[in-house]
């Protein structure tokens, strides 16, 4: 049997790695949903009623699937983490509730308004159904990070012993709950989500695009496969500079704040000054992927610029080692490997949006085979992207469950036994991989099926082919028509 | 400084706080078993339906709503966090296994549903139809397990307990099931619909008496416990409704029969907290003023339900309203 305290830890890593790809996919989607809304409500086109009833139902799937697999982590606090629970639940115990209180409560409630009652409510509810869903998953991510962000920067509370148990008492709430971290957090979250969405939308886009106009194969509704790659390639070109930068700000937050983490991240054992920054870094053998460290590392280095990252601008500033913190370090080999992967990814999207928009500004956005691919490539690699992201945020704050004030063995409940934490691990590995297979096969149907075809729609069928009055010159080309 | 100085200073308004979030989380709680509780139960009497119409017009009635009805499980698990901690924390670490064993019931009820509508294949159909029966049925047995074995303070081990409130509040499901269901798709379900809430009702009422019978023998006050004037007057209400539900259904007066569900539903539950208190955690002689979070975070807490717990209301009225009448198998998208 595994050890409690191991299980407890790794199950908790699976069930939100797995959970957290629908949140990402509910947020993401929220933008792009209340847009599509809008404009079907105001200009009756086609292609809208045809974008926001194919996402939704995407987003719709996302959503049952992340309000089963949310439910779990929530009770995973007090099955697995009940001293973590008990000592701290004054402070994280308020931003669940209120959580589920002030944003799941509005999601829930409006997405069945928006997912079944189109023909049931008059315009302006729909369209405020659709605000309410994107609000509701917004909030939902507001008080979560609230309550992550505090795990991360504790602060605005005082210990107390209370029956030989150390126990967290809030004594300054707007302290406690908005931390800096919380607005960095944030935003890299949010922005993460609709840019890995912009991602799935250029990819499964390109791919409709790359058969018909690469490949010359007939495809339905090519217009609306095109609008769907134009769409994600502008969200892109808006969200992936964006990621990068304030993903800068919130590293030289974490260097501040938590040099350890930080630490492990650039893998500085010895405290030091004018540390670079390895862009590429390659193992010089084995025990390097396992064990990396900074000066045994071969590898593209930009001088100083681990120590201009986290000094915000001065190349020869001191980064504290590893071996000078008082507790062992985090897994440094997960931290420093999956920053890197985060960071690379990040400059890849920024890349592949400049790509795109150059190809769509010369007007080969719809010829160019190489890019199609590259976009299908990349269509989940943004999900990937926010896993790492957590990872290293997770991980590096080991082996502390609430930075500085109670380590997470310390959390797991104790009267937890190996054999209990073996077989729910052992049956939330099958369990979601079964989820996430049933999840994968039912948006590949989604996408395979296709939008709703132009005689399925609400708006008044056009009896003729040719595009009604609306200015939308570009969706509909020779070829979309002939391949009826 | 000053504001968060007086929050911290006292009970807001001298209220007993600690008493008032005791009664919000069983009161969230039975919201959850009610709401919820009719979709579990059109998820039971859907085993007995032939017709794949009949079939689709159940997943149409309650798909706009089941998502809503479940986030009141959420909100009761957040708000016994929020306000009680310890006995949130010993009670799932507990039961350890048996909530895992409810969220698997309800990942199967939740993705059933969805995954039911993907395909149009007889096999297909009939293995997802079976898994939402499952997850349906086991969802409100397993929740009753957990709540009888709370009630009596069994700690890890097993009771009789258990199983008999599991069956009892199984069946009430199946009682508010009924009513909804005749009340969205009169017209599309067969006639046996009346005659299943009626039995459901019966078996209920017999599953009360067992219930009351185990838990004289097994409460520490012994009957003496169930002698309270308040749990009698519960209880013979609860007969009185159950006979005013079956009238109800017979004659299609659909949501009157849904409202005696419902007061029947937060009697059940009111009766089990009533039995509890002073107690929030019996197993571990864990009581509602030893368990309280301290008056800064508890006056914060009550604030914020004060102000969105409407909102809340306002939410479900709005979803309610959208889709009251009938419910069409078309309108599952």
């Amino acid at each position: 049997m595994i050890d409690p305290v191991i299980a407890s830890r790794l199950q908790f890593a699976v069930t939100t790695i797995v959970h957290i790809i629908f949140p990402v996919m509910s947020m993401g989607l929220a933008p792009f949903l209340i847009y599509f809304t809008w404009k079907d409500i105001r200009t009756g086109e086609p292609i809208y009623e045809q974008l926001r009833r194919f996402w939704t139902k995407i987003f719709a799937i996302s959503f049952v699937v992340g309000t089963v697999t949310g439910i779990v982590l929530e009770f995973e606090f007090g099955t697995n983490f009940a001293a973590f629970s008990t000592a701290a639940g004054e402070l994280f115990g308020g931003p669940l509730a209120v959580e589920g209180m002030m944003a799941f409560m509005l999601e829930a409630t409006f997405l069945g308004v928006f997912v079944f009652g189109r023909d049931r409510v008059g315009d302006k509810l729909y369209f405020i159904s659709s605000i309410a869903v994107g609000l509701g998953t917004w909030l939902s991510a507001v008080w979560i990070l609230i309550a992550n962000s505090w795990m991360q920067t504790p602060r605005g509370y005082e210990l107390a012993t209370e029956n030989g148990q150390t126990v967290v008492h809030l004594v300054d709430p707007m302290a406690a709950y908005f931390t800096p971290r919380f607005t960095y957090m944030y935003v890299h979250m949010q922005n993460a989500a609709v840019e890995s969405v912009a991602l799935f939308m250029a990819g499964v886009g390109a791919y409709y695009v790359f058969r018909h106009h690469v490949w010359g194969y007939p495809v339905e509704n090519v217009d609306f496969w095109e609008a769907t790659l134009k769409i994600g390639l502008i969200a892109l070109l808006i969200t992936a500079p964006l990621q990068v930068l304030h993903g800068d700000m919130y590293g030289r937050h974490v260097a501040e704040t938590q040099p350890q983490k930080f630490a492990a991240m650039e893998a500085v054992w010895e405290t030091e000054s004018y540390v670079p920054e390895y862009i590429v870094a390659v193992p010089t053998s084995v025990d390097g992927f396992t064990d990396p460290r900074a000066k045994e590392l071969f590898g593209i280095g930009i001088p100083g610029g681990a120590s201009w990252l986290a000094s915000g601008g001065d190349p020869t500033a001191e980064i504290r080692g590893l071996n000078d913190f008082e507790t062992e370090a985090p897994p440094v080999a997960i931290v420093f490997w999956a920053f890197r992967a985060m960071v690379g990814l990040g400059f890849w999207f920024i890349l592949l949006a400049l790509w795109g928009g150059y190809r769509w500004y010369k007007g080969q956005l719809l010829e160019d085979g190489l890019l199609h691919k590259a976009l299908m490539g990349s269509s989940l690699l943004g999900i990937l992207a926010v896993e790492l992201g957590w990872i290293v945020t997770e991980v590096g704050r080991q082996p502390w469950v609430i930075q500085g004030v109670m380590r997470t063995s310390e959390g797991v409940s104790p009267g937890l036994t190996g054999t209990e934490a073996t077989i729910t691990l052992v049956g939330f590995v099958g369990v979601y991989a079964t989820l996430l297979g049933l999840y994968t096969y039912v948006v590949w149907r989604i996408i395979r099926n296709g939008p709703p075809g132009r005689d399925e729609l609400r708006a008044v069928p056009d009896d003729t082919p040719t595009p009604g009055p609306g200015p939308s010159p570009s969706q509909s080309t020779p070829e979309a028509v002939d391949d009826d | 400084m000053t504001s968060v100085d007086s929050l911290a200073a006292g009970p807001l308004f001298g209220l007993p706080l600690p008493e008032l979030w005791f009664g919000l989380i069983f009161t969230m709680l039975a919201t959850f078993l009610f709401l919820d509780g009719f979709d579990f139960g059109a998820g039971a009497i859907f085993a007995l339906l032939e017709t794949d119409e009949e079939r689709e017009t159940v997943l149409a009635a309650i798909g706009p709503f089941w998502d809503g009805n479940e986030v009141w499980l959420v909100v009761f698990g957040g708000a016994l966090f929020a306000a009680f901690p310890p006995a949130y924390a010993g009670l799932f670490s507990r039961h350890y296994l048996l909530m895992f064993a409810i969220l698997g019931a309800l990942i199967l009820r939740g993705l059933a549903p969805e995954m039911y509508e993907q395909r149009h294949d007889a096999g297909w159909q009939r293995w997802w139809g079976r898994a939402f029966v499952a997850g349906s049925v086991l969802a409100p047995f397993l929740l009753g397990v957990f709540a009888g074995n709370w009630l009596v303070g069994s700690g890890r081990s097993l009771t009789l307990v258990g199983p008999v409130v599991g069956v009892t509040l199984t069946l009430l499901t199946v009682v508010s099931g009924a009513a909804f269901l005749q009340l969205k798709a009169r017209e599309r379900l067969p006639e046996a619909v009346t005659t299943y809430g009626t039995a459901a009702t019966v078996g209920y009422l017999l599953a009360v008496v067992v219930t009351l019978a185990v838990l004289a023998v097994r409460l520490p006050e012994g009957v003496s416990a169930l002698l309270d004037p308040v749990i009698i007057a519960l209880v013979v209400a609860s007969i009185g409704l159950a006979a005013g539900y079956v009238v109800a259904l017979r004659r299609e007066q659909s949501l009157r029969a849904l409202g005696a569900a419902a007061v029947m539903t937060y009697g059940l539950v009111a009766v089990v907290a009533i039995l509890m208190y002073p107690a929030i955690d019996p197993a571990a002689g864990a009581t509602v003023r030893g368990t309280i979070v301290s008056t800064l975070p508890l006056n914060l807490m009550t604030i914020g339900a004060s102000l969105l717990l409407p909102l809340v209301a306002v939410y479900f009225v709005v979803l309610y309203s959208a889709f009251s009448g009938p419910i069409t198998p078309e309108e599952a998208y």
